[in-house]
């Protein structure tokens, strides 16, 4: 136990601001992103309060996208602390995060997640796969685009993309998310 | 390597021979080679880990009746090979104990066979149709489904526990949601075009992927890497091998919810992720390798940015692991969780961290030297007899050290082949290949051994790709590890052997 005291308080701070994660390549350079910090203040005073639940569903991915996922859990990038986080049911999702290029397989499977979630919602496209532009394309046990199952809201492509690009998506999705709920209320269908 | 070619029927036999002398079954190659020969193949590999040797056992069979006798009752890690071969190519194992389809989900489809060659890549299948069969389990037991959305960010799959109360007494998977095709698209490419698409079998063993193919393809046509690139392979096969394991550790304490593991690992799996994107572009080494050797060189300043970066996330981790198993209740869970058992291992042909924990020294990088290893890897390899998650987690400790020291070996032999050597080839341009030959190509994977089998065709583009993972290898051995244990422990158990599905389905 004191091990763990002693390695907890020797560990530097590495969590990145909101400024350095908008501005990250991944490469440690570049400069942010001024209107997607811009939007993301703003979102933050909103209903949602920023903050976005994310399922995620994978639909025939290598991996890859998966553990970019994964990595925004990390202390580096630590998207919870910014109301960002993974849900175990879709019952409780605003987002549903796909990857992969939609397999036979597992079809049915995305359309009853999707059917599960509650309203409002937003599907997230993430990496090449899903987004229709895989190296493997349509084969006889994929459709290689998941817009042909779900209606996308926004997509992050890349191969797999880098975490930093991930959560500019959800940005992105949690805007559009709020500008629908001030245009139609909380009855908003899925978008 | 010697072939054996023999009658369809008697391959159950001949494979349970070969299995007898100590040999295990690496792949199977099942093949539609109408066009050339007029029949059907199917090419059993084995190999002998102690006697480092290899031998084929080849048969050939009629387009009239392609049925063959299964080598499944005698040798059960041919179960999935057989299936698989009856699922995408209609051969059918006589005598398998369990002809259920594998890789395409739901009932049996009458004459659709989408590896045989004139089945077209983008040929549609019909919708999935699962059918729902009554349970009949004895009094007090009762089945626990999960999957294949599981509650994380995890891949897909799915679980049956038949449990009495919370203990489970079996566990059955159903794999290959994720199968995409991935062989059947490669068939018509270039040979070295297909080394993109390969590295798209997995995300974390991209490398790994790509040198097994890049092998089998110099194999086939006859092709010498220069020196440079070889030690350049060791160096990020190395770093792959360093940030999986690393993350694995991490994944093992997410099992209990024992966060300070899973952050402290997350982070320096974070860095090393980082340093590769900083050094290569691509945070999962993408587009590193090149068939006949490397894409990129890696210069004297990178050499040392990344000896920097090993040198000091090893501290730290070194740091960590003491921590982590300075815990009492976390090494409590790891202990006895989980057991797998040296026969289950050895009976089907199980590799990597999963066979050398359970006492089996396996490891590609010594049994089958590839890239430098053998002027760079110890002769012994360490390994654990318990084969619980404690066993498995102290052998990922164990070999980053291992890891670690290897690439500054490879470095420092780079820096003597830079000043000494007159060339500075990075890759052997391919020449052209010889119609339909075969190559097979092994890499040492962060989960163990990757096959791949690679047959050329008329005119220099792929005509079979076989891709035979770890995790193909190790799945079937998972559900011996878990009967006996709690269902809470299944989380921990899965992330102990950490096997990948993508890299498994294809």
């Amino acid at each position: 136990m004191w091990k763990l005291i002693t390695q907890r308080l020797r560990t530097p701070r590495t969590t990145l601001s909101v400024e350095e994660l908008l501005a990250d390549k991944g490469l440690n350079e570049g400069t942010p992103d001024q209107t997607l910090v811009q939007s993301w203040n703003r979102l933050r005073r909103t209903a949602f309060g920023g903050s976005v639940h994310i399922r995620h569903v994978d639909t025939g991915s290598c991996n890859a996208c998966e553990w970019e996922l994964t990595a925004l859990l990390n202390p580096v990038y630590d998207i919870q602390r910014l109301g960002i986080d993974f849900v175990a049911s879709p019952r409780h999702a605003d987002v549903l995060v796909v990857t992969g290029g939609l397999t036979r397989n597992l079809a049915e499977a995305l359309q009853l997640t999707y059917e599960a979630t509650a309203h409002p919602k937003a599907v997230l496209a993430i990496g090449a796969c899903a987004c229709g532009t895989g190296l493997i394309g349509r084969t006889y046990a994929q459709q290689g685009d998941v817009a042909l199952s779900v209606p996308v809201l926004a997509s992050v492509s890349g191969c797999p993309p880098q975490p930093a690009d991930i959560i500019r998506g959800l940005i992105e999705v949690a805007t559009k998310l709020e500008e629908a709920r001030v245009k139609h209320g909380h009855g908003t269908p899925a978008i | 390597m010697r072939t054996e070619t023999i009658n369809p029927t008697q391959v159950g036999m001949t494979c349970a021979g070969y299995v007898e002398d100590g040999f295990r079954l690496q792949t199977m190659v099942a093949a539609d080679e109408r066009a050339t020969k007029g029949v059907y193949t199917l090419r059993y590999l084995f190999f002998n880990d102690d006697e480092r040797q290899g031998r084929e056992v080849y048969t050939e069979l009629s387009p009239d009746n392609p049925t063959f006798t299964s080598a499944t009752p005698l040798v059960p890690a041919a179960n999935w090979y057989e299936r698989e071969a009856y699922d995408l190519l209609g051969l059918v194992p006589v005598g398998h104990p369990d002809p259920r389809p594998l890789i395409l989900h739901g009932d049996r489809l009458a004459e659709v066979y989408p590896l045989r060659k004139d089945f077209p890549v983008d040929g549609v299948l019909p919708a999935v149709e699962r059918t729902m069969t009554e349970l009949h389990l004895p009094e007090g037991m009762f089945e626990v489904p999960v999957g294949p959305i599981h509650a994380g960010v995890i891949e897909p799959g799915h679980f049956r526990f038949q449990m009495r109360g919370e203990t489970v007494h079996a566990l059955s998977t159903t794999l290959f949601y994720t199968h995409r095709g991935l062989e059947k698209r490669a068939e018509n490419m270039s040979l070295s075009d297909g080394l993109a698409l390969v590295e798209q079998t997995c995300g974390v063993c991209s490398l790994s992927h790509a040198l097994s193919y890049a092998q089998a393809v110099e194999s086939l046509a006859q092709v010498a890497v220069p020196e440079q690139a070889r030690y350049i392979r060791v160096v990020w096969a190395e770093m792959e091998r360093l940030y999986n394991h690393i993350g694995d550790v991490g994944n093992i304490c997410a099992g209990i919810g024992f966060s300070f593991g899973t952050m402290q690992a997350g982070r320096l799996k974070e860095y090393l992720q980082r340093l590769q994107a900083r050094l290569t572009g691509h945070r999962y080494l993408r587009g590193v390798l090149k068939v006949g050797g490397v894409q990129q060189s890696l210069t004297a300043d990178q050499s040392h940015q990344l000896m920097h970066g090993v040198q000091a996330i090893m501290a730290e981790f070194a740091e960590v692991a003491d921590a982590i198993l300075s815990h009492e209740t976390a090494c409590d869970r790891f202990r006895m969780t989980g057991v797998l058992s040296e026969s289950a291992v050895r009976s089907w042909g199980a590799v990597g961290p999963t066979a050398r924990a359970s006492g089996v020294a396996r490891d590609a990088r010594l049994q089958q030297a590839h890239a430098a290893y053998a002027d760079l890897f110890p002769d012994t390899i360490p390994t654990f007899v318990q084969g619980d998650v404690m066993a498995r987690l102290l052998q990922r400790i164990e070999e980053t050290q291992i890891s670690a020291k290897l690439i500054a070996q490879a470095i420092s032999h780079l820096t003597t082949i830079r000043e000494t050597s007159a060339t500075t080839d990075l890759y052997t341009p391919l020449p052209s290949v010889e119609p339909y030959a075969t190559g097979i190509g092994v890499s040492e994977s962060p989960r163990g051994e990757n096959v791949h089998f690679v047959m050329a065709g008329a005119h220099g583009q792929i005509e079979r790709l076989r891709i035979r993972s770890a995790s193909y290898a190790n799945w079937p051995a998972v559900p011996e590890a878990v009967p006996g244990n709690l269902i809470a422990d299944f989380p921990l158990i899965n992330k102990s052997f950490e096997l990948c599905y993508a890299c498994c389905d294809r």
